[in-house]
């Protein structure tokens, strides 16, 4: 399938999903969803580090987080534009706050991308662990700056506002919903775009033998770079909407863990290999974990996904996309 | 006295005695991380197990914690040595450690703190013990016994690892593992056996700094995570697998924070280790004492 045909039928699938949703009529099915979808974002970013290039990104729930404080900090510099401009420059800027969230969401991506490509630059150039670790620890220096930054709220938390109704979509939600499909379909085309280009067979090399697509003339450095600023990117993309969303957000909240247990948790799960592993795993995960947290308790579900990894990687290491092959070519030969 | 000068020696004090401590959270690492190359990032999760545990013995029985850890030794040991043993059946053996024996760290790490959370709640616990509370007074300087105890023990625990990895065959199979497995075979020694029984010495030592650490601070589930980023800090300023650079490292990362939190506030602690982290790996990644 060719990437314009592959990007209309995303778009067919997610017009359709919108549509049986509205159908449907119950507000909540969007709030389920925009979750769900959340984490397939989150499942694809981390992947194309992760799964393509081999690398492990710990630091999931921090370059989240870096995208929802993005958001808070252009929304609160739209709250107090006249106490923090003088009036000649104030004046035009109410013209363009309060930001629409398509704005917020690129420059979450721009900040986070910017995050990724330092950390990378400082610890990439050294074994890969040395970056797991960093990442591990770059989360909670974040979470450090956050709490001691009392204009994005501080350990207090900031409450953000929502307008009560959009044009064309109509309640909030629905429209948060819309764009994080939106989201998505980006995500899942980068990815796809990865896997069939020039730079999808050069973080495979990085995957498979790095000293050896060194020795090949393969400019590593500059392709984990590029991995790490394109995952670190989509990340952010994927928590900007989450401040509109939530409604409140706090240090502890943006910085969960469990942001950085699942975007690694559903790949593995799902298969790391393809665009679709991911996408199958946070669907999956997304979904049992909703209804976990619902039917038993929020503890019980996260404890659920743990399990999960861990089954996983020592039964499965190719997760569902690798069974179903093995599956698949059992049956072929029979 | 300067009241200014006053307050950086007590930080200073404090900071080496908390350091000391930090050498016992870190010996673990530098065993797995630094010798062995297994990054065990769930180290901190078996460290909050050995504070729980010497929390429940505490309050049930009273016997003091530092008594029970010593006691648990062995069962550390033990796990350590079954962790292992599964590691290396399903990550080491088929050369996957790199992506899939991290990710499984990661859930141990995290399925340990989830049980942790379901069992005992998210209330802090502590325990008591006659030393607790009381302090030593010198000229202006406090020497706090529930830093001061910790400490020491800490300091004896880490002299008697490194007289065991330097002088004993074990311990010298268990240095060599680490620079050349396949020599090692040659003497007729098998490195998946010396790397379990080093890998299950490194989970005991979580035993030990568990039980400290809960004398030092209340304990949460959740605390081990403030632990991943220093101890990584101090075992890679250290010199990865060498015992005295980290010791030196623990001991520098403590005063550092201690000044830090004095002086600027504790809510910026947390950031000092990743500072220090990002700053060796760029300066100098072979840490202070690395070949």
């Amino acid at each position: 399938m060719r990437t314009p045909v592959f990007i209309l039928v995303q778009i067919a699938i997610a017009a359709a999903l919108y549509f049986s949703l509205r159908a449907i009529g119950n507000d909540y099915l969007f709030f389920l969803g925009y979750t769900v979808l959340q984490f397939v974002v989150l499942a694809t970013a981390w992947n194309i580090l992760g799964g393509y290039c081999g690398y492990v990104n710990f630091g999931s729930s921090g370059f989240f987080a870096i995208g929802v404080y993005t958001s808070v900090f252009l929304y609160t510099v739209g709250q107090s534009l006249d106490d923090l401009f003088p009036a000649s420059i104030a004046g035009p800027l109410h013209a363009i706050f309060p930001l629409p969230v398509p704005v917020d969401v690129v420059f979450g991506g721009i900040v986070a991308g910017l995050v990724g490509l330092g950390t990378g630059y400082l610890t990439l150039r050294l074994r890969g662990v040395f970056f797991a670790i960093a990442t591990l620890a770059l989360a909670i220096v974040l979470q450090t700056f956050v709490v001691n930054w009392s204009f994005v709220g501080g350990s207090r938390g900031a409450y953000i506002i929502p307008p009560d109704k959009v044009p064309v979509f109509g309640p909030y939600i629905e429209f948060l919903f819309a764009l994080m499909l939106a989201l998505v379909i980006i995500a899942l085309t980068t990815a796809r775009l990865i896997e069939r280009s020039r730079l999808g067979v050069g973080f495979a090399t990085i995957r498979d033998d790095e000293l050896a697509a060194e020795a090949c003339g393969v400019p590593t450095l500059k392709l984990k770079l590029i991995a790490t600023v394109l995952s670190g990117a989509l990340m952010g993309m994927a928590g900007a909407p989450f401040p509109f969303y939530i409604g409140y957000v706090e240090p502890g909240s943006a910085f969960d863990l469990s942001y950085a247990v699942n975007s690694i948790a559903m790949p593995m799960i799902g298969g790391t290999t393809s665009w679709v592993g991911p996408m199958i795993g946070a669907l999956l995960l997304g979904t049992l974990q909703q209804i976990a947290t619902v039917t038993i308790s929020s503890a019980v579900n996260l404890l659920i996904v743990g399990l999960l990894l861990i089954g996983f990687v020592i039964v499965a290491p190719n997760g569902i996309v690798g069974l179903w092959q093995g599956w698949m070519r059992k049956r072929s030969r029979a | 006295m300067d009241l200014q000068l006053d307050l950086l020696i007590n930080a200073i004090i404090a900071g080496l005695l908390i350091g000391g401590f930090y050498a016992a959270v870190t010996a673990g690492i530098s065993i797995s991380f630094g010798m062995l190359d297994i990054v065990n990032i769930a180290h901190p999760a078996f460290i909050i197990l050995g504070s729980y545990i010497a929390y429940i013995v505490n309050a049930r029985l009273g016997i003091d914690p530092i008594v029970t850890s010593i006691v648990m030794l062995p069962a550390f040991y033990v796990l350590g040595a079954a962790v292992y043993q599964i590691y290396y059946q399903s990550f080491e053996k088929r050369g996957q450690e790199s992506l899939r024996g991290l990710a499984f760290f990661f859930g141990v790490l995290f399925v340990t703190e989830v049980c942790l959370l379901l069992v005992f709640g998210v209330d802090y616990r502590s325990v008591s013990a006659p030393y607790i509370g009381s302090s030593i007074s010198f000229a202006h300087m406090e020497f706090p016994l529930r830093l001061l105890v910790p400490c020491a023990v800490s300091l004896a625990m880490f002299a008697a690892l490194e007289i065991f990895l330097s002088r004993t065959f074990i311990g010298r199979a268990v240095m060599a593992v680490s620079q050349d497995p396949q020599a090692l075979r040659l003497m007729a020694v098998d490195p998946t056996r010396i790397k379990r029984i080093a890998f299950g010495i490194s989970i005991a030592t979580a035993s030990m700094a568990g039980a400290f650490l809960i004398i030092i601070q209340p304990v949460i589930p959740s605390v081990g995570r403030d632990y991943i980023g220093r101890i990584f800090a101090i075992c890679v300023l250290g010199g990865l697998g060498s015992l005295p650079g980290t010791l030196i490292a623990a001991l520098l990362l403590g005063v550092i924070e201690s000044i830090t939190s004095v002086f600027y506030g504790p809510s910026w602690a947390p950031a000092v280790s990743f500072g220090i982290l990002l700053l060796t790996l760029a300066v100098r990644p072979s840490g202070l004492l690395g070949r």
